[in-house]
């Protein structure tokens, strides 16, 4: 039994259904009632009941690709800030493509504090913190572009159905857009207009997350602007 | 009780012109401030109340995270000229009290658990105190914490009743609160019907305490709606914005 309407405001605390469901994101069973832990929209599914939260922080998960921050350098790797309430750590064996040896390399001359990476998130639970990888291909030290930061509430959203409104999002801006699950988007094009534009789409879909044919509109907005400069 | 002004005159009206089973008006605002993760505004009567919430995040210093849950800790403050004699701003030993208190009513209602070692802080500032004001911190905190996307069991509503003038009364004033017979507050969670804080002030019979604590929770209940208004209100907004952007 449902007790709200599809895509319903819905607080903490409120019950949401009863009965043989399971508890999706941002809701809690207790027996078989399932109640909303969060502020959002509530969806119904055939067995599942969720909410989409109107705001959140970012919690670790492995297989998550980030953007991070580097905040200090140790002997044998890095601290990294990943806009999450856990710091991260890169160690010098995944990053480096040689062995590394303690006294002789400098750590610095790899990443230093400031240092923006793409990372790759290869473990984390309650007990440590995450670790990060740069090894594969794709990730490791951003040498160029600017950077957005949304709630990461939002990037499902940014990504669209099928990667629909992302592959949206590049093919119009003409820019390479890398999204980070926790929340930080780097974006390099061909020209700082190009990326301004990018940047633009990018805060208005995170402003208007909830509202429907949102990939048509911003397909429109980037159109207009475009035409507007020429 | 020589000397002392009427609380509740010939017509059963309390000092402020309420019934005794009246709340204060109230107004509530969620999202008033943008470098916290959360923040929330309460005025309820003559109370003006802010709330900031933090987190998760780590620990500092170090030593204090806990292993398997995180560390909430809450800061309830009296600013200066909140009251009419000017307040000390250093914590005194009621502010740190009520900080404890309104930390453990708060605590039950959040998962605390599905964040090991992190901690989540609450600041609490009462502009203008007129009595209550743990009772309105904690609804205003409990706000605040719902809009920073912290995921709770069930939002937290506070709520006063006592004796006044031989009178059973709902949400005390100040006045009410210094003069009258005894203060009973309480911190509930509706969806769950579970109480989280429960204190008494002043004496009465168990009869009449327990009237009181049915009446302070028929307020809470009342308070609850505001409460679930306030943070729709917050999304209806965004909504609003979005919608003349696109007019």
């Amino acid at each position: 039994m449902f007790f709200f309407e599809n895509r319903q405001v819905v607080t903490p605390g409120d019950l949401l259904a009863e009965g043989d469901y399971v508890a999706g994101n941002n809701t809690y069973k207790e027996g078989s009632r399932i109640y909303a832990s969060r502020l959002g929209l509530v969806e119904y599914g055939e067995k599942m009941v969720q909410v989409v939260a109107l705001n959140t922080f970012y919690i670790p998960s492995v297989g998550d690709q980030v953007i991070g921050k580097i905040e200090d350098v140790n002997i044998n790797g890095w601290v990294v800030n990943i806009n999450s309430p856990y710091k991260a750590t890169l160690r010098a064996s995944e990053a480096l493509n040689k062995p590394f040896r303690q006294q002789k390399d400098d750590l610095t001359r790899f990443l230093d504090v400031g240092d923006l990476i793409f990372a790759k998130i290869i473990s984390f639970d309650r007990t440590i913190d995450p670790v990060l990888t740069i090894k594969e291909p794709g990730l490791g030290k951003i040498t160029q572009g600017q950077i957005v930061k949304v709630s990461p509430a939002k990037i499902p959203r940014i990504i669209g159905r099928k990667a629909s409104m992302i592959n949206m999002l590049k093919k119009e801006t003409e820019c390479k857009i890398t999204v980070g699950q926790n929340g930080i988007i780097l974006i390099s094009g061909p020209s700082p207009e190009h990326e301004r534009l990018a940047i633009m789409a990018i805060e208005k879909i995170a402003q208007e997350a909830h509202t429907s044919g949102l990939t048509d509109r911003i397909t429109e907005m980037i159109r207009k602007e475009k035409g507007a400069k020429k | 009780m020589s000397g002392k002004i009427r609380l509740i005159n010939g017509n059963g009206l309390r000092v402020d012109g309420r019934r005794p089973n009246e709340l204060r008006s109230i107004k509530m605002e969620v999202g008033v401030l943008s470098n916290a993760d959360g923040s929330a505004y309460i005025e309820q009567g003559k109370n003006k109340i802010l709330a900031a919430v933090y987190g998760p995040r780590e620990v500092h210093p170090r030593h204090l995270a806990l292993p398997d849950r995180a560390l909430l800790r809450c800061r309830y403050h009296m600013a200066p000229f909140s009251v009419e004699e000017r307040k000390s701003p250093a914590p005194s030993r009621r502010e740190i009290e009520l900080s404890k208190v309104i930390k453990e009513a708060l605590e039950p209602a959040i998962f605390l658990e599905k964040f090991p070692r992190t901690s989540i802080d609450i600041f609490i500032e009462v502009l203008q105190a007129d009595g209550g004001t743990r009772c309105a911190g904690t609804t205003v905190a409990a706000l605040a914490l719902a809009d920073a996307g912290i995921p709770m069991r069930d939002l937290v509503v506070a709520c006063a009743a006592g004796k006044v003038d031989g009178v059973l009364v709902l949400d005390l004033n100040d006045i009410e609160d210094k003069e009258g017979e005894a203060d009973v507050p309480v911190a509930y969670m509706p969806n769950l019907g579970l109480i989280s804080l429960l204190q008494m002030d002043g004496s009465l019979t168990i009869e009449e305490f327990n009237q009181s604590l049915n009446l302070a929770m028929e307020g809470c209940k009342q308070i609850y709606k505001f409460q679930k208004e306030a943070l729709r209100s917050r999304y209806v907004t965004i909504k609003e914005e979005v919608e003349e952007c696109l007019r």
